[in-house]
């Protein structure tokens, strides 16, 4: 009979296994996950005071149907090769050389019937209600990545390194700012080279 | 003297696991505090399109989510099976989009007011009507910045 006074102590074996037990828990079901998407500006809601005057050879229009299916500048075409043509109207660069709009960067075809200067050419994307959210998400990649092929190039020849590398890093909150002033003026010059001009008309319902 | 001998002295000594627990503990705490759990549960289908050209949406305050898509099974029969707008824990008809970003950007700190993002997580299977009446609200009360969610992917795997 020794030693009845005090609680008898309990026992602390299994506390590592309950710790582990949470731990496995908590590790399942941790996503450390950053969401990831296109961006797009959305027209401001009042129309500029002067609207330019935009010639029809500079605007590239895409139309999707409600079965998916494309008509781009009044041709059927396959989603895949959509990337190729808004390359080649984008890096056509029409314009004759000694004139003002002329674009000495461009290695299109120079086609006098195309846009004048990538400065100039205007995608114009239009929709039907019925579209599917997921085909009109396939057109806009490829138009982005339409223009981030050229930017590229661009970077790749001005500063050998790829623009959507340049970006990522610039947007980067991790980045210090002394790289990231660098970076703004190379990022601001490339996208003045190539301006993302993508218009959305209103959707039509036939 | 024998107490002293039953350890064979050759041997190595044993590692004490005594701080395990304490290791596993701190652990612990990491993973519990860097766990972010669901803040939105979601009454829809939302199977996010693929896309290759995607930008990363880094800083999380300055972001409002709006979810688009058909109701899940369960909520069919009130909502019905036409894609619909939730944000946060309810519905919302599309002329109550405007108001809704405009009062989750008044409770935005004022300096990242101008860099707020509208974070569209639309299923795949919806139509670009509907988000085409969004986007015109968007407009109306002067959120312009969007950001269409996707997953990291091979676009073309949208179309079936």
């Amino acid at each position: 009979m020794a030693r009845r006074a005090g609680a008898p102590e309990v026992n602390a074996g299994s506390m590592a296994d309950i710790a582990f037990l949470l731990l496995i828990f908590f590790l399942v079901t941790t996503t450390i996950a950053t969401d990831a998407g296109l961006d797009r500006m959305l027209p401001p809601m009042e129309p500029p005071e002067n609207p330019p005057i935009i010639r029809q050879k500079n605007i590239f229009t895409v139309n999707i149907n409600k079965n998916g299916q494309l008509l781009v500048e009044e041709e059927l075409t396959d989603l895949k090769d959509l990337r190729e043509k808004a390359i080649a109207f984008l890096d056509n660069g029409g314009a004759p050389s000694g004139s003002e709009e002329y674009c000495n960067y461009c290695k299109g075809k120079r086609d006098a019937e195309s846009s004048d200067n990538p400065s100039k050419a205007i995608i114009s994307l239009k929709n039907d209600r019925e579209t599917r959210y997921g085909t009109y998400i396939t057109v806009q990649n490829e138009l982005v990545a339409a223009y981030n092929e050229l930017r590229n190039r661009e970077a790749q020849r001005l500063y050998g390194m790829d623009y959507t590398a340049m970006e990522a890093l610039y947007l980067n909150p991790e980045t210090e700012s002394s790289v990231k002033d660098e970076l703004k003026d190379k990022v601001t010059n490339i996208q003045g080279l190539f301006p993302q001009k993508l218009s959305e008309a209103e959707t039509s319902t036939n | 003297m024998s107490k002293f001998n039953t350890r064979n002295n050759n041997d190595l000594p044993e590692v004490s696991t005594a701080s395990l627990p304490d290791i596993v503990f701190m652990l612990l705490f990491f993973f519990m505090t860097v766990t972010v759990m669901k803040d939105n549960t979601l009454k829809i289908e939302n199977n996010l399109p693929n896309a290759s050209e995607t930008k990363k949406l880094e800083k999380k305050d300055r972001i409002i989510y709006l979810y688009i898509g058909k109701p899940t099974k369960e909520f069919q029969k009130i909502w019905g099976s036409e894609p619909r707008i939730q944000a946060n824990d309810k519905f919302i008809k599309v002329s109550e989009v405007g108001d809704y970003i405009l009062s989750t950007k008044a409770k935005m700190p004022e300096n990242i007011r101008n860099v707020m993002t509208t974070a569209l997580k639309i299923d795949k299977n919806a139509n670009v009507g509907l988000i085409s009446d969004v986007k015109q609200e968007l407009r109306k009360v002067n959120a312009l910045k969007i950001n269409y969610t996707t997953y990291q992917g091979d676009a073309f795997a949208n179309i079936e």
